[in-house]
């Protein structure tokens, strides 16, 4: 069994109230930070830890705290990413929904390190149930000294609040979910200024997912040292993975990074293999913009090497036989599943998604859309796949923010590695579905 | 979206004086305004908008865009602009129960195609539409966030999730008989199914 | 802090754009802009023509930069090396960026008034290619007026944003915005209100296309059959310098002067845009300095009568024909 830091009480009956969380050792973190660390320390601690951002981008987070501008008689503030929106992705729904404290317990830590006296949580507005349950335990902390005036009879005073969104992907991208905290449309901003600089209310502004400040917890309560030797190499730690698609048991784990893809997968402690005995095709493995994978290249290197879950090795071979950690949505499908069909999805999703702001991601996106429907029609030519071809690559790195390389990467891997299936539907101009079990003729029959 | 209809909408002044919260909504938004600093109350907008969808029968017409702006002392543009941008906020009249249909891969993958074409076979509606007697919508929905328990609807503040015909038909009979308006505010939340 | 663009070295002061750096060089190596304006904070970086290649980020560390940047928006560093039209990448990308801006676009410049004074008009000549490669349907919107003076095509609209600062920066009350979102974005007035402010004109001329155009001028004449003047007038609400498009003796138009980047030099009111139109109301300075590949050079009646007449000397003086009488 591997080590459990973050879900490891999530069958606790109780543990979403403070009384089960703290009678399990919960904000352990807080007292030990507030009455015997300074706030450099939690710091140092975090960036001994090796912890890379885990909303998608992997991006260390001791070194994105130490890049807080912190000017004299200035807030700063640190604003938790709860607008989890990437396709796969649903783990920080589970970590919410089932142990609110632990995220709550981070986002203090976390702000005494920080210096921030205010922080927000902004999550999706579809997560609305899930805002609710936030609500109830910030209550609760605040009740029990935890939150507000003098934290734990301390000098550290904080107050925390829960902004609900309106329903928009973009607002995942940290300036646009600044624009949106700040009740504007969720269009990213142009950067520099970053956000540790200017963020939100033009303050210094530290942005991190909600499963990286959960991490916190555990790494001021063990020591950045003891967590950083979990996993391998720069990949420290746990990760919480949402696993779904054609999977024996879909869901939520938490896994030591560095464990092989194909355990993961196959083993019973986690996926359990897949469904209905079926052979696996592809697999995406880091939420939908990451490039999707076939079997063969997803379970071993290029190099013949075993793949394992870590940043490092997933991105192994760049991406011509690589993809990314990213979120850890891990999506597998079955040997029915039409590659084509599930890149429609994907594109149909970033071109609801975006912005509209800058015109490559704005008019590319739902252009891809339009031709992967003449697949989906099988009204397509062969000439549709090199102008997707050409269309993801004039999107790729043109656009204010990364949703253009989200969008335009699924394409590119489709293509890469599945370009058969897209000249198949060309040259018969017939989509067969055979993925698609028609249940509701069954249900009428 | 918005590329048929364009922007402008009717607007009765009449009407707009008409719009006002309830004692318990509006209390409910001046708590809100107390969560920024100083000044910076238009952040409110985005929880604000649901509220007001909720009071003033879930959608967001012209008039009450008005007042949520004269509310919050801001433009009524910039409610307007908002308000659009964001997939939540209806600007049309919708049904009591507004079922939204998760569409993206790991819900495709699972059926949420079969699932769609149930409830609009079921309630004789195509997606975007109302049913007559004006209970429910249906739409679909890109990633809610529920991929590893597809297919999923979400309706109002709930969750249903690993969806099976058996279970479609069951929560259509609860919504109906419930016969609640189904939205997004804490004030619906103790009646979330 | 010193500046490398396509070879050419150039010391710029801290805090200026690649952009702005360019534009010193001159003409040349200058980017194209479609949404950029240096006379709107903010303006800039949606619509991404103007992006380059920035090979070396500046002496203290040469790397470069990942991606191409939007030139508008991102300020120079000492040593910084930058590739526009010498890097063949830039070239592509910006065709790329020029047919993302045409796929929904109704390409009606033989109604359009804005032809030959069309920023995307050129963009298209001069960084596009002659074919569509999108076979779809365009985005289509009825053209409504905002206000009795602006009419909005919204089927030519770039989504540049530049009338929305404008509005925001220029005028006291914006009432027009960007509603919706992705390609379904438009820019919309909020519940069928109108563009009443006094410097609300000003939108006309910040717009690269033919999106916003002035009613009291639509449909009465081709720019380039017309003769733009610089003049000036007394007027309390702004400077009164304008330009003052003439046929004959009749003024047809009035608008902002623009510079060499056709960016309106000094915002004018309404009242010198809409209720001036006769040349009374106007002191005359002299022609406005057109750019002299602009088709709005190429048609002056007169001009062109000038020409004749040197060509008839010339072909006199070669014993070719006698003039008898005037063309």
């Amino acid at each position: 069994m591997g080590r459990k830091l973050l879900i490891h009480n999530d069958k606790v009956p109780g543990i979403n109230t403070l009384e089960v969380y703290r009678a399990h050792g919960g904000y352990a973190s807080v007292e030990k930070a507030l009455k015997t660390m300074t706030p450099d320390q939690v710091t140092d601690e975090v960036k001994k830890s090796g912890l890379r951002g885990r909303g998608g981008a992997g991006f260390p987070t001791g070194l994105k705290w130490s890049f807080l501008a912190k000017p004299e008689g200035v807030p700063r503030y640190l604003v938790c990413n709860a607008d989890e929106s990437e396709p796969g992705t649903f783990k920080d729904r589970y970590l919410m929904e089932k142990i609110p404290h632990a995220l709550i317990e981070g986002m203090i830590t976390a702000s005494y390190a920080l210096g921030a006296k205010r922080s927000y949580i902004y999550i999706r507005g579809e997560y609305f149930y899930v805002a609710r349950i936030l609500e109830t335990a910030i209550a609760e902390a605040y009740a029990a000294g935890l939150l507000g005036q003098n934290i734990l009879g301390t000098n550290f005073s904080h107050d925390c609040f829960v902004q609900v969104g309106g329903g928009a992907y973009i607002c995942g991208e940290e300036t646009a979910l600044l624009e949106s905290l700040e009740g504007k449309r969720g269009n990213p901003r142009i950067k520099p200024p970053f956000p540790a600089v200017a963020g939100l209310w033009g303050c210094p502004t530290v942005v991190n997912n909600v499963e990286t400040i959960a991490a916190v917890c555990p790494i001021v309560n063990m020591g950045g040292e003891e967590y950083a030797k979990i996993g391998v190499g720069k990949s420290t730690g746990t990760k919480l993975i949402s696993a779904s698609g054609h999977l024996n048991k879909p869901g939520v784990y938490e896994i030591e990074l560095g464990i092989t893809v194909e355990e993961f997968i196959y083993s019973e402690e986690y996926c359990g293999g897949i469904r209905n005995g079926k052979k696996l095709k592809a697999v995406v493995a880091g939420g939908s913009s990451v490039p999707i994978l076939p079997t063969e290249l997803i379970l071993k290197t290029a190099k013949g090497e075993p793949r394992l879950m870590t940043y490092e090795s997933l991105s192994d071979g760049g991406f011509q036989t690589g993809t990314m950690l990213g979120s850890g949505g891990f999506i597998a499908m079955d040997e029915d599943t039409s590659i084509v069909k599930n890149l429609f999805t994907f594109a149909r999703f970033y071109h609801h998604e975006s912005c509209g702001q800058c015109s490559p991601c704005r008019e590319g996106t739902g252009w891809m859309e339009k031709i992967l429907k003449k697949f989906i029609n099988g009204t397509a030519n062969e000439s549709d796949v090199d102008l997707l071809w050409d269309i993801q690559s004039k999107i790729e790195g043109k656009t204010i923010c990364p949703l253009g390389e989200a969008a335009a990467w699924p394409v590119a891997a489709a293509i890469r590695h599945f370009k058969h299936e897209f000249i198949e539907i060309a040259k018969s101009k017939k989509f067969v579905d055979i993925s698609h079990y028609d249940r509701l003729n069954k249900v009428i029959a | 979206m918005g590329a048929q209809v364009h922007g402008t909408q009717n607007f009765d002044k009449a009407k707009r004086s008409g719009i006002k919260f309830s004692e318990e909504a509006m209390n409910t938004v001046q708590k809100i305004m107390t969560n920024y600093p100083e000044g910076k109350s238009k952040s409110a907008l985005l929880p604000v908008l649901h509220i007001a969808q909720a009071e003033f029968g879930g959608w967001l017409s012209a008039e009450t865009m008005d007042y949520v702006a004269s509310v919050l002392k801001i433009k009524p543009i910039e409610v307007f602009e908002v308000a659009s941008f964001y997939t939540m906020y209806n600007l049309k009249p919708v049904g009591k129960c507004v079922l939204e249909v998760c569409q993206t891969s790991s819900c495709w993958l699972n059926g949420a195609e079969d699932i769609v074409k149930y409830i609009e076979k079921k309630l004789n509606i195509k997606v975007g539409e109302t049913t007559k007697d004006g209970m429910f919508t249906l739409k679909t929905a890109e990633c809610l966030g529920s991929c590893g328990t597809a297919p999923m609807l979400q309706c109002g503040a709930s969750y249903h999730e690993k969806l099976t015909y058996e279970k479609v038909d069951k929560l259509l009979e609860d919504y109906k008989t419930a016969g609640k308006q189904r939205n997004y505010t804490d004030l619906d939340y103790k009646n979330t199914l | 802090m010193k500046v490398t663009i396509d070879g050419i070295e150039i010391d710029v002061p801290k805090g200026t754009t690649i952009l702005q750096a360019a534009r010193m060089i001159g003409p040349e190596v200058a980017p194209p802009t479609m949404c950029y304006y240096s006379k709107l904070k903010t303006s800039g970086g949606y619509c991404r023509t103007c992006i380059v290649k920035v090979t070396q980020g500046s002496t203290a560390n040469p790397n470069p930069m990942p991606k191409p940047v939007a030139s508008c928006r991102t300020e120079v560093m000492d040593g910084m090396v930058v590739q526009n039209i010498t890097s063949p990448e830039i070239i592509e990308a910006r065709k790329g960026i020029v047919e993302f801006l045409l796929i929904n676009h109704p390409l009606d410049c033989p109604v359009c008034d804005q032809a030959g004074e069309c920023k995307l008009q050129d963009l298209g000549y001069e960084h596009g290619s002659a074919n569509t490669r999108y076979e779809f349907k365009r985005r289509e919107y009825e053209p409504i007026d905002i206000g009795d003076k602006i009419k909005l095509h919204m089927n030519r609209c770039i989504l540049c944003y530049r009338c929305v600062k404008t509005a925001e920066q220029i005028t006291d009350g914006r009432v027009h915005g960007m509603i919706h979102r992705g390609d379904a974005a438009e820019i919309s007035t909020y519940i069928e209100q109108s563009l009443s402010n006094d410097f609300s004109g000003n939108v006309i001329d910040v717009c690269p296309v033919g999106a916003l155009t002035d009613k009291t001028f639509r449909f009465k004449q081709r720019v380039w059959f017309t003769k733009p003047v610089d003049a000036h007038r007394d007027c309390k609400k702004c400077s009164g310098k304008a330009r003052v498009w003439l046929k004959g003796e009749e003024v047809l138009r009035v608008t902002a002067r623009k510079d060499q980047w056709d960016e309106v030099e000094e915002f004018i009111c309404n009242s010198c845009r809409y209720d001036h139109k006769k040349k009374s109301d106007w002191v005359i300075e002299g022609p406005s300095p057109i750019h002299r590949n602009s088709v709005i050079s190429q048609n002056h009646y007169q001009h062109l009568n000038e020409l004749k007449v040197e060509a008839m000397k010339h072909q006199k003086a070669l014993g070719f024909m006698s003039i008898n009488k005037k063309p």
